[in-house]
């Protein structure tokens, strides 16, 4: 199952890599539950996750993990200071509606945040734009009229958000078609990861 | 998959060793009426306690050979295929002390008076149940349940076991519950005893010997009670402003079919349950908080269990809202015990907890198929 999750989920891999063994987890927006039972059978993590759909829920619980239905953005807020050792908000940040005051919730709740969102400055996008239509891809899988991602953002653009919260970015791991991306990421990566805490 | 357990019968449990209730009194012996469905395993590791609510009994499953129709107050829920799977788990129904089902209750006699207990049977509150419980459990073989389940009153009893006997029990499954009823809640249950308490015919509890029964009383306190089990849109959906002869008779007559309801569920209810055991269940009701003597601090309450738990509400639910299980929720969460917590939307009300409903029932039997996994063969 791992191997599968990880070729689907290559932000997965990502996330893990700088989760130690045995830390504590919230996942928001954590859909079935695959990444908190990855890092369970990988990390031996304890995990929380927060979702919102009947369908995620139930596919939580088969998946044995601990989930908490909520919004999660609102959700959060149920959560004591510093009472995670992570938080994860995976492929989200771009369809949540309070953005900048979930970011200070997630440093608030986690001593770290793990956040992972498609970067719309990766240049296949930046070229549907230039092109006159709105971007489509494997990780923009929408049509404009239907899509939740309500906060689209660039690598600099989530970057000049944390500087503006006081959030020390403490990694970023950039990637596109799970190959890592060194070389100009803003313009030339898919996916981005970022680990971040508050600057104190 | 809509298997039944099919026909059961109902034990009874002799205890001779004196109960002290929380409020000081001493039950020298009673007996517990229980059914149990499924087979314990090897280990008596899967057994499953069901808890009931205000009104419930042992009778959890299947049915009766005398009387086939007299099928077990959540047969949806539990038997072989259902998400209390009697294939995999050994699960119990019990009626509850202080119940009017066979255990020992007021309506039973006081072998010390040769006459029925009536008003001189204890209040007793829900951790007075779960130490009674845990007897049973002792002397079916049972050191710790696989899971201890229950919806509303029951779910509190499920809570308590996890704050009770932490070792004795591994999942609570609290359903359509809350760590304490509120003001208003405790305020319809003070209508209800009410209604019992000044009902002519309730002769201070002891109506027994005077061949009578507060019929007046019971019926009001079970028709208040039900217009709370239900939401609003259930009842709208269900009766709207229906009149049962179509027309207005300007009289105080049965005419919305909303009040024929009412009075059918009360007068059903008034012909078998009993006005002092009624009067017991609320108390337990209102009594139930954890956290009372922990400064009402719930999170405090909650540091003693070390169970797994399953928290779900209803939508529609107002008696014990979606937030009162949130608050449970918030409690374990604090403690950094395992929980999972599901927000059923559904019409129903209160009642939802009893009634089928797809989602509810997949994050049941997925929550049980792990527990069962944990339980060896």
């Amino acid at each position: 199952m791992n191997t599968t999750i990880i070729q689907a989920r290559p932000d997965f891999a990502a996330i893990a890599a700088w989760i130690p063994q045995g830390s504590s987890v919230l996942d928001l927006g954590c859909g079935d539950g695959s990444l908190l039972r990855y890092l369970r059978e990988t990390r031996q993590v304890r995990g929380y996750g927060v979702e919102i759909s009947d369908e995620n829920i139930s596919a939580c619980i088969s998946n044995n993990v601990n989930v908490i239905q909520n919004d999660l953005e609102s959700g959060i807020a149920d959560f004591e200071k510093d009472s995670f050792d992570f938080v994860i908000l995976s492929q989200t940040l771009q369809a949540t509606r309070h953005t900048e005051a979930l970011m200070k919730e997630i440093v608030r709740v986690g001593r770290e945040g793990i956040v992972s969102f498609p970067n719309f400055g990766y240049w296949k996008n930046r070229l549907q734009v230039l092109t006159g239509n709105m971007p489509v891809s494997d990780e923009l899988p929408y049509q404009w009229y239907d899509t939740p991602n309500v906060h689209l953002c660039t690598l600099d653009d989530f970057e000049f958000l944390c500087a503006h919260l006081q959030i020390r970015i403490l990694g970023r791991h950039v990637m596109t078609d799970g190959k890592d991306v060194h070389m100009m990421p803003n313009l030339l990566g898919s996916t981005a990861v970022y680990r971040f805490r508050l600057h104190v | 998959m809509n298997a039944s357990v099919g026909i059961v019968s109902a034990q009874r449990a002799f205890f001779d060793t004196p109960l002290t209730f929380k409020s000081g009194a001493v039950l020298p012996r009673y007996e517990l009426m229980y059914e149990t469905y499924g087979a314990l395993n090897a280990d008596k590791s899967n057994a499953i306690l069901i808890c009931h609510a205000l009104s419930g009994h042992h009778h959890v499953a299947g049915f009766y050979t005398d009387n086939e129709k007299n099928i077990g107050w959540w047969d949806n829920m539990v038997g072989p295929g259902k998400p209390i799977d009697t294939e995999k788990f050994f699960v119990i129904g019990l009626n509850n002390l202080g119940g009017c089902h066979g255990s020992t209750g007021p309506s039973s006699v006081d072998p010390q008076t040769g006459k029925p207990y009536g008003a001189n049977f204890p209040v007793i509150t829900v951790d007075d149940w779960v130490e009674s419980q845990a007897r049973l459990a002792t002397l079916l073989g049972i050191t710790q349940f696989a899971a201890v389940i229950g919806g509303s009153l029951g779910g509190m009893q499920a809570m308590q076991w996890a704050l009770s006997y932490p070792e004795r029990v591994r999942h609570v499954l609290a359903i359509a519950s809350a760590p304490h009823l509120t003001a208003q809640n405790i305020a319809f249950n003070d209508v209800a005893r009410s209604a019992i308490l000044t009902d002519p015919d309730f002769h201070n509890g002891d109506f027994y010997q005077y061949g009578v029964v507060p019929t007046r009383g019971l019926r009001l306190a079970r028709m208040l009670g039900h217009i709370t089990y239900l939401s609003d849109d259930a009842m709208a959906d269900k009766f709207g402003r229906e009149l049962r002869s179509g027309k207005l008779n300007f009289n105080f007559d049965i005419e919305f079919q909303i009040e024929s309801y009412l009075r059918y569920q009360g007068d059903k209810f008034a012909a078998y349950f009993d006005a002092n055991t009624y009067l017991l269940m609320t108390k337990a009701l209102d009594y139930f908080d954890p956290a009372r003597e922990l400064d009402g601090n719930l999170n405090r309450a909650f540091a003693a269990a070390k169970a797994k738990f399953l928290v779900v509400s209803f939508t529609t639910d107002w008696r014990f809202s979606p937030g009162r299980s949130r608050e449970i929720v918030h409690a374990l969460l604090h403690n950094k015990l395992d929980v999972s917590y599901a927000e059923i939307s559904s019409q129903h009300g209160h009642d939802s907890f009893l009634m089928d409903d797809d989602q509810y029932f997949a994050v049941m039997r997925n929550y049980l198929n792990n527990v069962a996994a944990e339980c060896s063969r």
